[in-house]
C-alpha cells in the first residue's frame, strides 16, 4: 500500500490544488510534498536489508494485453524516491512569491513528482513507459508557460527529443513483450525474454534503449537541448529537470537495459562508456568559460552525468554503487546551484558571471552555502561528491585504467570552471550589480540550509545509503 | 595513551566548529585564545604519544565509513615512530603560529574566520599524517589544499590574491588526480588502501589481483603517487603555485606554505618507503626531481626582491632536498631535514611577518635596510635562521642537509655536486636578504617609523629560534660523535625500506671531508654576499631599469608562468569557446536540426497524400488489404 500512497499523495494534491484559493497554493503543495517525504523517510529508515521488492502491488490492469499495475520498492528504488520527494518540496518552497505563480504551477510540480515515483517503482513494462511519458508533460508545461528567453523552440525542441528517445525505448519493449511467452510486460518476463534473444536483436534493442535513456540523462553527443532548456526553465523546472528527472535516464538504463541484455550490454558498454567520458571531459572544457551561470551548470552536469553513466556501464559493483550515491549527491549539489543562481538572478538581474563580484562581503551566508556546495560538486572528501566520485573512477578504473585517467580529468577541470565561477561572482569588490546586494531571506534558507546539510551527511555518512542500494546491486550483478 | 589518539584531531575540528558557527559573536581575543588552547591540548597528546611509542605501530580504530564491495574504508588512526614526529612538528610549529597570528592578525576584522580556518587546516593536516590509509590521507590531502586555497585568498577582495588561491588549488588538483590513480591501482593490486596490508603484502613481493608482471606495478603505483607529491609539495613542473601562495598573510606563508603542508609529498613516498624500496625507477625519478628543482628554485631565488617571494623559492628549493634525500635512499635524512626545516623556515617567514608587521606592509627588500637596530628580536632570530638554513654548524640544518647530501653523494657524484651548488646558493640568497633587510642605511620611506613588534609575535620567533640552533643535535651522525638519535628513532618504520635498497659503496671521500667541502663553500658564499651588499652596498637594480640578460630571466622566473600561459591556460580557454560555438551549436546541434528538416520534408510530401479524396483513399486501403493478404498466405 504504501508504494501506491507515494504515487497517490502527490496525485491527489495537484488535483485538489486547483480548488484551492491561490494564496494558500504554495503552501497546500509544501505540505502535501512534505507529507510524501515523511512517509518516504519513514519507509527508507525502516528498510530492511534485502535485494527483495518491497510493498509490492500487482494489480491485473488491462488483462487481455497483459499489463499490471505492478509497482515494489527495492534498495535502489527508495533512494531514487528519498532523492524525489526531499527535492520537490525545497523546489516548491524556492518559488518566489513575488513571481505570483497560479496554482497551476503547483499542480504541474505536484503531478511531476508522482510521475517521477511513478518510474521509480513501476515492475512492468508497460507501466513504466506511462509514467515515464507522464513526467515530460508537466514539466513541458513549466518550461513553456514559465520560462524565460525564446521558450517556445527551446521547449519544443526538448520535448521532440526526448519525445523521439521514448519512442525507441516504446518499440524495444513492444519487441521485448511480443518475446514473452505468455504475452505480459512484466519486469521478470521481460528479463527472461531479453536474455533469451540473440546477440544480434539484443545489440538493437540496446540501441534502441540507450537512445531513450542517453537522451534523457543527457550522454555525449545526444546532449544539444539540454544547455538551453537548462538556461531558458524557469529555476523550478531547471531544478527539476537536472535534480531529479535526469536520474529517470540513469535509473531506466540500471533497471530496464543492464539486467534486460547482457550479452549487447558486454558488448557494446564499452562505447557507451567511451561516449561518456568523451562527454564528460569535452563538457568540463565547455563550462570554463561559460559566462552564463546556469548555462555552466548545465554543462557541468553534463559532465557528471557523463561520469556516472560511465560508472554504471562498467557493470561492476564500485561503479553502480558509485553511480548510485552520485546520482544522490548530484542532485542535490545541482538544485543547490541553480538556486543560487536564481537568488543572484533575483537580486541583480542577471546571471552573466563577468558582472559580479564580490556577493561575499555583502552577504556572508550565500557565499558560505554557495561554496559548499560547490565543494560538493568538485568532490571535496566529506562532502557528497567525494564517495561517488571515487567510487565511479574506481569501478571504470576495473574497466579500463585510461578512461579513469581521461575521466579523472573532471577532478581537475571541475576545479577550473567552478572555482572560476565562484571567485567572479562572490569574491572580489563588488560590482555595479551586486552593490546592494542582500542576505539570504528566510524562505531562501529554508531551502539551502538542507541542502548544505545533505551535502555534509552524504559526504561523511554515505554508508547509510551504499547499505540500502547494496543487495539490490549485488542481486543485479549477479544476474540472478 | 592511544586510545586518545582521535582527540589529536578533533580538537582543532572542534575549534572550527565553534568558530565557524559562532563567527564575529565571539569576542577576537577569546577566538584567538580558542584556538591556540585546541591545536596546544592537541600538541600535549601528540608529545605524549611521541614519548611512549618507542618503535611501535599502532593502529587505532575509530569511525567507519564507507564500503562497496571488497572496497571498505574506515576513519582509523595509525600511530607509529614517523607519524608520531610529524604530529608534533604539526601541532608544536602549529601552536606557535597561532600565537603569533594573535598579534599579527589583531587588526584585520575577519580574524575569528582566520582562527577557523588555521584550526580546520591543522585538522585536515593530522588527518593526513594519522590516517591509516591511502584514503584517508587524500581526504587530509585534499583538505589541507581547501584550506591553502582558503587562506591564501583569505582576504577575498583582491582579485589578485585570489586568483593565487585558485591556481594553487586548481594545480594541486593535477597532482590529486595522479594520487588518487594510483590509491585505486593500490586497491586493485593490494585489495585494500591500508598501509598495514599494502605493505605487508609488498614485502611478500604478493600482488594477489594484478596482471602486471613483477614489479613493474608497483614502479607504476609510485610514479602515479609521486605525481601527487610534486604537486603538494611544489616540485618542477608543479611549483609555480607556491610563490604565488604568498598573497595570503605571512603565519599561513609559515604554517602552510613552509613548515607543514608542502612537506605532505615528503611525508608520502617516507611513508610508503617499502613500495619506492621496490621501484628503483621512480627512486631515481624523485632523486632527479628533487635536485634539479633544488637547484632551479635556489636559483631564482637568487634575484628576487619581495623578501617572501625569496623565501618561498628558497622552501621550493628545500623540498627539492628533500625528495633527493628520499630518492637517494636516505629516508630518515629527509624526514629529519623536514623537521629542522619546520622550525628555521617557520622562523624565516614570521620574521618576514615581523619586519611586514612593522614596516605597514612593505615587502620590497630594495625599500628595506638597517632594521637591525630598531627590531633587534627580528634581526637576531632572523639571522640564527638564515645560518641554519645555510648549513653552518652546529645549526640546525647543517646536520640534516649535510646527510642528505652524503647520501646523494654514495648514490650518485653528479648529484651531490649539484647540490652543492644549491647549498652555496642558498647561503648566498640567505645572507643577501639578511643584509638587504636588516644592515646598511634605511632605504624606505621616510615617515615610516620602523617598530619591533609586540611579544605575543616575539616570543614565538624565540622559541623557533632556540629551535633552529639546537634541534639539529638530535641528528649529530656517529662520524662526529653523535648518535643519529633521529635515525634510530625513525628506524622501525624504514628498516625494511633501507635493507632492500642495495647497499651503498661509501665513497672514497670520507663523510668529515664532504661535510668540509660543504662548510668551506658556504661560507665562501656568505663573504661573498657580505662584500657584495654591506661593503659594496650593491643593491639590487629599481624596477624598470634595465638589467643583462641573464639576470632579466632569472628576475622574471625563466618565464615559467607566461609559458604555462601559452601553452595551457590561452589555450584551453580558445579549445573551450570553439567546442560550444562551433562543435556543440553548429556541427551537434546542425546534424539534429538536420534530422528535425528531413522529417519536416518527408511529413511535407507524405501530405501530399492527403489529399481529400475519398476515392484515393478507398484505393489505397484496397491496394493495402491486398498486399497484407498476399504476406499473411505466404
Amino acid at each position: 500500500m504504501i508504494t501506491l500512497l507515494l504515487i497517490l499523495i502527490p496525485l491527489f494534491s495537484s488535483l485538489l490544488i486547483l480548488s484551492v484559493p491561490a494564496r494558500f497554493a504554495k503552501i497546500f503543495a509544501f505540505a502535501a510534498s512534505f507529507i510524501s517525504f515523511a512517509v518516504t523517510l519513514a519507509v527508507f529508515i525502516s528498510f530492511p536489508v534485502s535485494a527483495d521488492y518491497q510493498y509490492l502491488i500487482d494489480y491485473n490492469w488491462i488483462p487481455s494485453l497483459g499489463i499490471h499495475f505492478k509497482v515494489g520498492i527495492d534498495g535502489i528504488s527508495i533512494l531514487m524516491v528519498l532523492l524525489t520527494t526531499f527535492l520537490t518540496p525545497l523546489i516548491i518552497l524556492s518559488a518566489r512569491n513575488e513571481d505570483n505563480h497560479t496554482p497551476v504551477f503547483y499542480a504541474l510540480i505536484l503531478f511531476m513528482e508522482m510521475a517521477l515515483t511513478g518510474v521509480f517503482v513501476s515492475l512492468d513494462g508497460f507501466l513504466f513507459y506511462i509514467f515515464w511519458e507522464l513526467a515530460l508533460i508537466p514539466i513541458y508545461f513549466i518550461c513553456l508557460l514559465w520560462g524565460g528567453v525564446n521558450r517556445v523552440n527551446i521547449t519544443i525542441k526538448f520535448f521532440i527529443y526526448t519525445l523521439t528517445g521514448s519512442l525507441f525505448m516504446l518499440v524495444a519493449l513492444i519487441i521485448l513483450y511480443l518475446h514473452t511467452p505468455n504475452h505480459t510486460f512484466d519486469i521478470n518476463d521481460l528479463y527472461h525474454a531479453g536474455r533469451s534473444l540473440d546477440s544480434r536483436m539484443q545489440g538493437i534493442l540496446f540501441l534502441f534503449f540507450i537512445l531513450a535513456f542517453g537522451i534523457k540523462m543527457p550522454i555525449f553527443p545526444l546532449h544539444t537541448w539540454q544547455p538551453d532548456t537548462y538556461t531558458t526553465a524557469p529555476a523550478q523546472g531547471s531544478m527539476l529537470l537536472s535534480g531529479i528527472m535526469l536520474k529517470m535516464g540513469i535509473y531506466g538504463a540500471i533497471r530496464w537495459l543492464l539486467p534486460m541484455l547482457p550479452e549487447a550490454v558486454h558488448e557494446y558498454s564499452v562505447y557507451v562508456m567511451w561516449f561518456a567520458i568523451a562527454g564528460v571531459v569535452y563538457a568540463s572544457v565547455i563550462a570554463i568559460t561559460r559566462s552564463d551561470m546556469k548555462r555552466l551548470i548545465a554543462y557541468s552536469s553534463i559532465a557528471h552525468v557523463g561520469l556516472i553513466a560511465a560508472g554504471i556501464f562498467a557493470f561492476n559493483i564500485q561503479g553502480l554503487q558509485g553511480g548510485i550515491v552520485q546520482m544522490l549527491s548530484h542532485g542535490v549539489n545541482v538544485c543547490g546551484l541553480f538556486f543560487v543562481a536564481d537568488i543572484i538572478q533575483n537580486r541583480t538581474k542577471t546571471r552573466e558571471i563577468p558582472l559580479l563580484g564580490g556577493i561575499r562581503s555583502k552577504a556572508p551566508m550565500l557565499a558560505t552555502a554557495f561554496l559548499i556546495i560547490m565543494l560538493g560538486a568538485v568532490a571535496l572528501p566529506l562532502t557528497d561528491g567525494f564517495v561517488g566520485e571515487f567510487l565511479l573512477i574506481n569501478g571504470v578504473f576495473h574497466f579500463s585504467p585510461y578512461m579513469a585517467a581521461l575521466g579523472g580529468l573532471t577532478i581537475i577541470l571541475g576545479a577550473v570552471y567552478m572555482f572560476r565561477a565562484y571567485q567572479r561572482t562572490a569574491l572580489g569588490e563588488t560590482s555595479q550589480a551586486t552593490d546592494h546586494f542582500t542576505d539570504l531571506t528566510l524562505t531562501e534558507k529554508a531551502v539551502l540550509i538542507p541542502l548544505v546539510i545533505m551535502v555534509l551527511f552524504i559526504g561523511i555518512f554515505p554508508q547509510v545509503f551504499l547499505n540500502i542500494s547494496e543487495p539490490a546491486v549485488v542481486k543485479l550483478l549477479s544476474g540472478y | 595513551m592511544t586510545q586518545f589518539a582521535p582527540l589529536i584531531p578533533l580538537c582543532p575540528l572542534i575549534g572550527f566548529l565553534i568558530l565557524g558557527l559562532l563567527n564575529k559573536r565571539l569576542p577576537k581575543k577569546a577566538a584567538g585564545i580558542l584556538a591556540s588552547v585546541t591545536v596546544l591540548v592537541s600538541f600535549i597528546f601528540s608529545l605524549n604519544i611521541f614519548l611512549s611509542i618507542s618503535g611501535k605501530s599502532v593502529v587505532v580504530p575509530f569511525l567507519d565509513w564507507f564500503s562497496a564491495g571488497n572496497l571498505s574504508v574506515s576513519f582509523s588512526f595509525m600511530l607509529d615512530p614517523l607519524s608520531s614526529l610529524f604530529l608534533l612538528i604539526i601541532t608544536g610549529v602549529g601552536f606557535l603560529i597561532h600565537i603569533y597570528s594573535i598579534g599579527y592578525m589583531h587588526d584585520d576584522e575577519n580574524s575569528n574566520i582566520f582562527f577557523a580556518y588555521l584550526n580546520l587546516f591543522i585538522f585536515f593536516m593530522l588527518l593526513l599524517v594519522m590516517g591509516s590509509s591511502y584514503l584517508l590521507m587524500f581526504v587530509g590531502w585534499e583538505g589541507v589544499g581547501l584550506c591553502s586555497y582558503l587562506l591564501i585568498g583569505f582576504w577575498f577582495k583582491n582579485n589578485a590574491y585570489n586568483n593565487a588561491a585558485k591556481k594553487a588549488f586548481i594545480v594541486n588538483r593535477i597532482g590529486d588526480l595522479g594520487f588518487l590513480l594510483g590509491m585505486i591501482l593500490i586497491f586493485m593490486t593490494f585489495g585494500s588502501t591500508n598501509y598495514t596490508a599494502v605493505f605487508s603484502q609488498a614485502q611478500q613481493g604478493y600482488y594477489p589481483e594484478t596482471s602486471f608482471t613483477g614489479n613493474s606495478v608497483v614502479t607504476i603505483i609510485t610514479l602515479l603517487l609521486f605525481i601527487g607529491a610534486i604537486g603538494k609539495s611544489a616540485q618542477i613542473p608543479l611549483y609555480t603555485w607556491l610563490p604565488d601562495a604568498m598573497a595570503g598573510p605571512t603565519p599561513v606563508s609559515a604554517l602552510i606554505h613552509a613548515a607543514t603542508m608542502v612537506t605532505a609529498g615528503i611525508y608520502m613516498i617516507a611513508r610508503s618507503s617499502i613500495l619506492y624500496s621496490l621501484a628503483p625507477i621512480t627512486m631515481f625519478v624523485v632523486a632527479l626531481t628533487g635536485v634539479v628543482t633544488a637547484l632551479f628554485a635556489a636559483s631564482i631565488a637568487l634575484a628576487q626582491n619581495d623578501i617572501k617571494k625569496v623565501l618561498a623559492y628558497s622552501t621550493v628549493s628545500q623540498l627539492g632536498y628533500m625528495f633527493l634525500g628520499l630518492g637517494v635512499g636516505a629516508f630518515s635524512s629527509s624526514v629529519f631535514h623536514v623537521l629542522t626545516h619546520a622550525f628555521f623556515k617557520a622562523l624565516l617567514f614570521l620574521g618576514a611577518g615581523s619586519v611586514i608587521h612593522g614596516l605597514s606592509g612593505e615587502q620590497d627588500i630594495r625599500n628595506m635596510g638597517g632594521l637591525r637596530k630598531k627590531m633587534p628580536v627580528t634581526a637576531i632570530t632572523f639571522l640564527l635562521a638564515s645560518l641554519a638554513i645555510a648549513g653552518i654548524p652546529p645549526f640546525a640544518g647543517f646536520f640534516s642537509k649535510d646527510e642528505i647530501l652524503s647520501a646523494a653523494y654514495n648514490y650518485n657524484k653528479f648529484f651531490w655536486l649539484l647540490g652543492l651548488i644549491g647549498s652555496s646558493m642558498t647561503a648566498f640568497y640567505m645572507f643577501r636578504l639578511y643584509f638587504l633587510v636588516f644592515h646598511g642605511e634605511y632605504r624606505g620611506k621616510p615617515d615610516l617609523h620602523a617598530h619591533e613588534s609586540p611579544k605575543v609575535m616575539t616570543i614565538p620567533l624565540i622559541i623557533l629560534a632556540v629551535l633552529s640552533t639546537i634541534g639539529g643535535f638530535i641528528g649529530i651522525p656517529e662520524s662526529l660523535g653523535g648518535k643519529s638519535l633521529i635515525a634510530g628513532f625513525l628506524n622501525p618504520v624504514f628498516a625494511y625500506a633501507q635493507h632492500n635498497l642495495l647497499e651503498m659503496p661509501s665513497g672514497s671521500i670520507s663523510e668529515l671531508m664532504l661535510m668540509a667541502i660543504t662548510v668551506v663553500v658556504v661560507i665562501a658564499s656568505i663573504v661573498y654576499a657580505r662584500n657584495k651588499y654591506v661593503v659594496h652596498k650593491d643593491l639590487p637594480v629599481a624596477e624598470g631599469l634595465k638589467m643583462a640578460r641573464i639576470p632579466t630571466i632569472i628576475y622574471h622566473k625563466y618565464y615559467v608562468d607566461e609559458i604555462y600561459d601559452i601553452l595551457i591556460t590561452k589555450p584551453l580557454d580558445r579549445i573551450s569557446e570553439f567546442l560550444e560555438r562551433v562543435f556543440d551549436l553548429k556541427i551537434i546541434d546542425g546534424m539534429v536540426g538536420a534530422a528535425g528538416k528531413l522529417i519536416q520534408w518527408v511529413g511535407g510530401k507524405l501530405r501530399l497524400l492527403q489529399t481529400g479524396n475519398v476515392d484515393f483513399y478507398l484505393f489505397a486501403m484496397v491496394i493495402g488489404i491486398v498486399l497484407m493478404l498476399f504476406f499473411k498466405m505466404r
